[in-house]
């Protein structure tokens, strides 16, 4: 659905995203990571047909962003990130307007936005002025003006920057109901948004994609190893000797922990699950096993290896993560 | 067509900011002290006239009120009026980011910008309607010819529609209303001035000066006579000014 080729922006000599690659499904829901000024709003705004590329190619539904600009722009739905709207306009005039602008016939115009406002959750603020609604309120009134058309794409650019934690998880919700029907990219710095959100990500650093696909696939491919963490009440030496010598184990490394006690993480390839052999181990030597659990990644973790791992390839930053 | 939106909204968002009241409120102020003014020496003259029957011969009201009013006074006040007029069209869309959001709805550059245009004129020929109260007024109390006041109407509505057409083009050229205004203005009024210098340069770029001189294009109007030359300048200048701002929007596509 979304098709992106080698695109590559200059903004004067500064290179905003550089040879950015990827493909999005139709049906699917795809988050844009990264830091700021990383290039996912100049990505968007390209997508949107608001501006060209330098160099490169970008197709949505098959159609070129440049050259078929307005076929383009009759597909998409775009909520650009400070949600630029008219405050002297009220709701429901507004979004005529755009209904208008956006090709729906005058015969449809009011029952689309009818059904607009009620999806979003407007209806009860259509004659008041944009200026004078909560952000929040904004926020879905530049959500209602982006599905006004019934876009085959949605690209939103930080749908819920600045909102309060309710109106976040209502916001959120209103775009997982799309899922399906629609292809949808949305940027966002809040990672846990993204992994609630969205079925894969593409992660943007420095103008440059580092890593994209499904969850579990980002996963493999930041993290191949299986990490468990294991508090053993025994002789440190020969514990961290002991779960060395198990099959399989590739890493062992003691963990600080409370009390005296011996911890260690144990590494070991992902298809491998060593579990049962430390327990029957610590079992065999009667030493006491207290503790043992599997370190799931969190996209924090995959996300500061991925961005900050450019910076210091060396150093393992996930691990620093608390 | 599409082009109908962009002009409802903006006919809408004028009615609806304090500066299209302000503006039109301001020029029907003014407009109405000259006309009181000029009315009121013509009362004077008219006196005198009755003393006088070889005098009260040339005694006109079209000719001593209306052509200088129409002709002279309003140009001059609607070149400083005017700019304040047309500077949000572009620069406020600019400033608050709206623009982003309007130039990626599936509508042309040019629709967006016709749209605006003529929501501009269209309250530009409201503002001038308005006055059309003056020469109504003194119809009751003198006869007045008809035809020299519709072709000044006339003249005034193309010289609207230039300076609107200017005053576009400044405000897709900044995102700051105050900047956009002003070098309206000065443009404007450089060309105003241009006419002023017609006697000093030789005659070749007399001529041509006076023929750029903004101004100078209403005096036929005001005498009754649509001057091809007249018209032709003041649509020039619209659509040439127009061409330009089109370019200018379309800068984003290729400016790095």
């Amino acid at each position: 659905m979304i098709y992106v080729d080698k695109l590559t922006k200059f903004y004067g000599p500064i290179a905003a995203i550089q040879e950015v690659s990827f493909t999005i499904e139709k049906g699917e829901i795809i988050g844009f990571l990264g830091p700021n000024g990383a290039g996912k709003t100049t990505t968007m705004r390209i997508l949107s047909c608001f501006m060209p590329a330098s160099s490169g190619q970008a197709r949505v539904a098959g159609l070129d962003c440049f050259t078929q600009s307005i076929e383009v722009r009759k597909r998409i739905g775009y909520l650009p990130e400070n949600v630029p709207l008219y405050p002297e306009m009220p709701v429901a005039a507004y979004l005529d307007f755009v209904a208008e602008l956006k090709g729906v016939g005058r015969s449809e115009r009011r029952g689309r936005v009818a059904e607009v406002m009620e999806r979003c959750m407007i209806s009860d603020v259509q004659q008041r002025l944009i200026g004078k609604l909560s952000k929040g309120y904004r926020q879905r009134v530049g959500l209602a003006q982006a599905l006004i058309n019934e876009p085959e794409v949605l690209i939103l650019d930080e749908p819920t920057i600045g909102l309060d934690p309710k109106q976040i998880i209502e916001i959120r919700q209103l775009i997982k109901s799309l899922a399906g029907q629609r292809t949808v990219i949305l940027s966002t710095h809040i990672l846990p948004e993204a992994s609630m959100v969205c079925q894969g990500v593409i992660i943007i650093n420095r103008g440059r994609i580092v890593a994209s696909g499904g969850w579990d696939q980002l996963q493999n491919q930041v993290f191949p190893s299986r990490r468990i963490e294991l508090q053993i009440d025994g002789p440190a030496g020969a514990v961290e000797e002991a779960l060395g010598r198990i099959p399989g184990v590739s890493k062992v490394a003691s963990a600080e922990s409370a009390a005296g006690l011996a911890a260690f993480v144990v590494e070991s390839p992902g298809e491998r699950d060593v579990r049962g052999e430390i327990f029957q181990l610590a079992a065999d030597r009667r030493w006491k096993l207290l503790e043992m659990h599997q370190i799931g990644t969190s996209l924090e973790e995959i996300f500061l290896k991925l961005v900050a791992g450019e910076e210091t390839p060396t150093q393992d930053a996930a691990e620093q993560v608390p | 067509m599409r082009l109908w939106a962009v002009y409802r909204k903006e006919l809408r968002l004028y009615f609806t900011s304090p500066v299209a009241y302000v503006v039109v409120g301001m020029f029907l102020i003014i407009a109405g002290v000259f006309f009181y003014l000029s009315i009121g020496s013509f009362s004077i003259y008219s006196m005198q006239a009755a003393m006088n029957p070889a005098f009260a011969r040339d005694l006109n009201v079209t000719e001593l009120v209306f052509r200088p009013l129409l002709s002279n006074t309003f140009s001059v006040v609607l070149l400083l009026l005017m700019p304040i007029l047309t500077m949000r069209l572009f620069a406020e869309e600019k400033k608050s980011g709206t623009i982003e959001l309007l130039l990626t709805y599936p509508v042309k550059d040019g629709e967006v910008l016709l749209g605006k245009f003529f929501a501009a004129l269209t309250l530009f020929i409201i503002m001038l309607l308005l006055t059309a109260l003056y020469p109504i007024l003194a119809g009751f109390l003198a006869r007045i010819e008809l035809a020299p006041i519709v072709t000044g109407y006339l003249g005034l509505t193309l010289m609207g529609a230039a300076f609107i057409g200017v005053g576009l083009l400044a405000s897709s050229l900044t995102e700051n209303q105050i900047v956009a205004a002003v070098s309206t203005f000065a443009i404007l009024l450089i060309f105003w001035v241009l006419g002023w210098s017609a006697d000093m340069v030789g005659p070749f770029w007399g001529k041509l000066m006076s023929h750029l001189s903004i101004l100078e294009h209403q005096e036929s109007f005001g005498k009754g006579v649509i001057d091809t030359k007249d018209v032709i300048y003041y649509l020039d200048v619209t659509i040439f000014s127009l061409f330009l701002t089109l370019r200018s929007l379309e800068s984003r596509r290729w400016r790095g």
